[in-house]
């Protein structure tokens, strides 16, 4: 190869690097393992991490994966495939592609989805951004979040939109309910809006009074954003349907994590954002689009679409410099709906309701834990405490209990608060399990976990 | 073929994959509940498992085809990658565990920052974005913060090379600066008396690809990073082309401030049909402060996220967790695995595969965009020629290629040259693949001239053969409805 080249030496085909500026050997960087001994080394590592029972959510979720849909995910042809450019090579990726549309679609009843963004946060960023685009009838930039919103999108959503001069407008929320209330809104609300954000289960848990509070928008011409998590979506009223007005039916933009559908926590990622919008908006929409058409022949075929949107054509003027989607991740959540199906969606839902209903009957039965809000929860509730929160989930963490996540720096106002949550993995032993801990540590004097501290 | 929603049978259900029956939801209000069951296919575990992989068989890969993507670096994914990194112990890790229960995560992204921070020759490393996009918005986003920490608030403009990718422009909007474009010279360096003339106080910074889009080491770096720095600007190294110069030459010693290198090319984790990806960035000193969160950091022997509190004048968050750890293990297990002498060994492999394609190129007749210069780990024909005489474009070659079972390079990018084929082999494909390759291309330029409708007609091979992306665009058909 070198003799074809016309060099003598793989060398010399860096001659056009100024000699000064080489680089010496990589100090830092290890030298070469063989695949036995990188397997031990990350199976040591693997098997340090915690094996408590979770009991936390926030923002992800371990339910159950059937092992068909990570077998089919990491089958070579969609693991080493790249973004479908050539169609014709890729009309596996792209069918799927158009499959997760559909089902995203169906799921959330709106009218279009994207092929998927980097995650919740990011993708509640691209609805802000894309409202901000899309209504033109306001002027202000002006996009009201509440509190009840989960505060890694808030600010995964500042730190994106910031460069833009777009104003993000915190709304409490109402101390007794733990929601976002109408009232509220309309306290912060003085004069023109773009949008308004709502997510439903809110951080809390809590089920927010979505339908009066889409009515209200729409009749002041402003967008309503909303952010779910898809598994709730099966039995929790759709985005695409909220508000009692037919006229002006549905959130205008469904965003949120799709980490629920068959991703697994993997210490936060990789995830994918689910991005869906009024028809009205598809034009707006940021990222890839995947579209039914037609070949030479006719047969039916699909190709990436409305691509004058996109960076490598618009370049400066696109809608957002996003290249990537999370593929692999939707080609696995899109293999996990179609096997769950709607009733093993709903089914799965239920059970995580269910079972965290009955963890919070448990633990409010201990003395010194009670709950914090009186709305109605889906699967996650916060709970007050009359100890530190964080000695307490210390102490149950000695016991393997992963107990919740400690609100105290995001909401330092509820005080010793955790938010706890439940799922379908969770049997009753695991829940009695953590209700016979808590018991333990709240009659503790003192805690156990606190005695290490001091 | 069929879609999934085409297989389903109303009441049709999988092996027990949820719970048998729908347990009580009477705690929630009526109005809050769905009033209509989800329109999701209904069918057997088999039926799913057999139509997707039947999908996944109209799919080119890398496990399947040669794959030589101009500017993707389409290299092999070992599978050890993939397995360890979905060991239990990493996919049942809540991202929101106390950092004292995750040390064996926590001390993989750590040596993962470390070694990034040395191949890059930069002080300092985030793991947060999410793919290569969002490490430029990253970057930017720190060079802005840079200037404003320093009260320096009239630098409104970012300049990148006209052969940039589209993300650079885009990004730079963004992060609310104006973009000015630099001309490219035709031996594919960047004009340096234009640039010149372009700078100012107005100047953030420039965002440069070295080696370029156009597949040559820009031989002038130091001199534009002298430009760039005497006016008080900052130099942003996009990483798309990392993979041509592993440990032959250092960002950081090139004289940039802040880079973001793409995982999912050089450090070889999967494209998976359009991700997830990971845009890790690295700062040198002066933007340490600047970083996004979260970063991993060891104190006494362990491992913690800072926050906030440890870098107060970070950008931000950019994800609700951890940016993609998953992708990010992926590419810590494959540099364990190459270690310092096989990162070398890298660039060296990726750079002479390109280079005697280059060579073969040219010794059968095709035109190369920029001759007499080395190639980086890609180089670029242009067809203009053959598209004059025989009226084939380079989408043709592209299609026709399909057809003798190669994925087709890079067309049409970058946008400066006429009727381009961008070519990257990477350093995993042996001379067999690339001659193979070269015969292909040899074939398909020979059949141009004596039967150039082949090339007009093809793909014919593939499950479908060219599509109509106009009424794709113009009858949108974005979700399968039932009838």
């Amino acid at each position: 190869m070198l003799e074809a080249i016309g060099v003598d030496s793989i060398d010399d085909l860096f001659d056009e690097i100024p000699a000064h500026l080489r680089a010496s050997s990589l100090e830092a960087v290890p030298e070469g393992m063989t695949e036995m001994e990188v397997s031990r080394l990350m199976h040591e590592r693997a098997d340090s991490n915690t094996r408590a029972l979770c009991f936390m959510g926030a923002g992800a979720y371990q339910h159950h994966i059937p092992a068909a849909v990570w077998e089919i995910t990491t089958r070579g042809e969609f693991y080493s495939a790249y973004t479908p450019y050539q169609a014709e090579a890729s009309q596996g990726t792209l069918q799927l592609t158009y499959e997760y549309q559909s089902m995203m679609t169906a799921l959330t009843a709106m009218d279009v989805s994207n092929a998927s963004m980097y995650d919740g946060a990011s993708s509640l960023a691209e609805a802000i951004l894309m409202a901000v685009r899309g209504n033109r009838k306001s002027k202000s930039r002006k996009i009201l979040i509440p509190t009840t919103v989960n505060p890694g999108y808030r600010k995964t959503a500042h730190t994106i939109v910031k460069g833009q001069q777009i104003e993000l407008v915190d709304v409490p929320y109402d101390e007794t309910s733990g929601t976002a209330t109408l009232e509220k809104f309309k306290q912060t609300a003085e004069d023109d809006i773009t949008a308004i954000v709502l997510q439903q289960p809110n951080f809390f848990g809590g089920l927010e009074a979505v339908d009066e509070i889409t009515d209200w928008a729409h009749e002041n011409n402003i967008l309503v954003i909303a952010v779910i998590n898809p598994l709730v979506a099966s039995i929790v009223n759709p985005p695409g349907e909220w508000g009692n007005d037919d006229n002006s039916k549905g959130a205008d933009i469904a965003c949120g994590d799709g980490q629920p559908l068959g991703a697994p926590m993997s210490a936060g990622g990789p995830y994918y954002g689910l991005l869906c919008c009024k028809q009205a908006l598809v034009r707006q929409m940021p990222g890839r689009i995947v579209g039914r058409t037609v070949d030479l022949d006719g047969r039916d075929g699909f190709v990436l679409t409305l691509q004058a949107r996109e960076q490598h054509i618009r370049r400066s003027k696109a809608t957002s410099n996003i290249c990537t989607n999370q593929g692999l991740v939707v080609t696995a959540s899109t293999i996990y709906m179609s096997i769950m199906g709607a009733a093993g969606l709903e089914n799965t839902a239920a059970a995580c309701h269910a079972n965290n209903n009955m963890l919070v009957d448990k633990l409010t039965a201990i003395d010194g834990v009670k709950k914090a809000f009186d709305c109605s929860h889906f699967h996650e509730t916060v709970l007050q405490l009359d100890k530190p929160a964080a000695d307490v989930l210390a102490a149950l963490l000695d016991k393997g209990i992963l107990g919740g996540y400690d609100l105290s720096k995001d909401y330092p106002e509820l005080g010793d608060a955790i938010l706890v949550c439940t799922t379908e993995m969770r049997s009753k032993e695991d829940i009695q399990a953590y209700a016979d801990a808590m018991q333990q540590v709240m009659a503790a004097t003192p805690l156990e976990g606190l005695q290490e501290t001091a | 073929m069929m879609l999934i929603f085409e297989h389903s049978s109303e009441g049709r259900k999988g092996a027990p994959q949820s719970p048998a029956e729908r347990a009580s939801t009477a705690a929630i209000p009526d109005n809050l509940l769905r009033k209509s069951r989800a329109a999701l296919p209904e069918v057997s575990e088999l039926q799913a498992v057999r139509h997707y992989t039947r999908l996944s068989q109209k799919n080119f890969s890398i496990d399947t085809e040669f794959y030589p993507l101009g500017s993707c670096t389409m290299k092999y994914n070992p599978r050890a990658c993939n397995s360890l990194a979905m060991l239990p112990g990493f996919l049942n890790a809540h991202p929101l565990t106390p950092d004292a229960q995750n040390q064996g995560f926590l001390a993989c992204m750590y040596e993962l920052q470390s070694m990034l921070c040395e191949v890059t020759g930069m002080a300092a490393a985030s793991l947060a974005p999410m793919a290569g996009a969002q490490g430029e918005f990253a970057g930017v986003a720190m060079i802005e913060a840079y200037h404003k920490a320093r009260g320096d608030d009239e630098r409104k403009e970012i300049l990148v090379p006209d052969a940039a990718h589209g993300t650079n422009p885009a990004t730079a909007v963004m992060c609310g600066f104006s973009v000015r474009e630099i001309p490219t010279l035709d031996n594919g360096d960047v004009d340096l008396d234009a640039l010149k003339q372009a700078v100012g106080p107005q100047t953030a910074g420039l965002m440069l690809t070295n080696p370029s889009t156009l597949g040559v080491f820009e031989r002038q770096i130091e001199a534009i990073a002298k430009v760039i720095h005497e006016v008080g600007g900052l130099l942003y190294y996009d990483g798309a082309n990392l993979n041509a110069i592993l440990g032959k030459i250092r960002p950081g010693d090139m004289g940039f401030d802040v880079i973001h290198s793409n995982l999912h090319k050089t450090f070889s984790t999967p494209h998976g049909g359009g991700g997830p990806g990971s845009g890790a960035v690295g700062v040198s000193q002066r933007l340490k402060e600047f970083l996004p969160l979260p970063v991993v950091t060891k104190e006494k022997g362990s491992y913690r996220y800072m926050t906030t509190d440890d870098l107060p004048r970070s950008i931000g968050r950019l994800s609700a967790f951890m940016g993609n750890p998953g992708v990010l293990l992926r590419a810590f297990i494959y540099m364990r695995l190459l270690g310092r002498e096989g990162m070398i060994r890298v660039a060296e492999f990726a750079t002479l595969n390109a280079n005697y394609m280059m060579a073969e190129a040219k010794r059968r007749g095709f035109t190369l965009a920029i001759d007499n210069r080395r190639a980086s780990h890609e180089f670029i024909i242009t067809l203009k020629n053959e598209a004059r005489e025989f009226h084939v474009s380079a989408m043709d070659f592209a299609k026709r290629l399909l057809d003798l079972g190669y994925h087709a390079p890079t067309t049409y990018f970058p946008l400066l040259v006429p009727e381009c084929l961008l070519i990257e082999p990477t350093e995993s494909e042996a001379k067999e693949a690339l001659d193979g390759f070269m015969d292909a291309l040899e074939q398909i330029k020979n059949e141009a001239e004596t039967n150039p409708e082949l090339l007009h007609a093809a793909p014919q091979t593939l499950p479908v053969k060219r599509l109509d992306e106009v009424r794709a665009a113009k009858q949108l058909d974005l979700a399968y409805r039932a009838e």
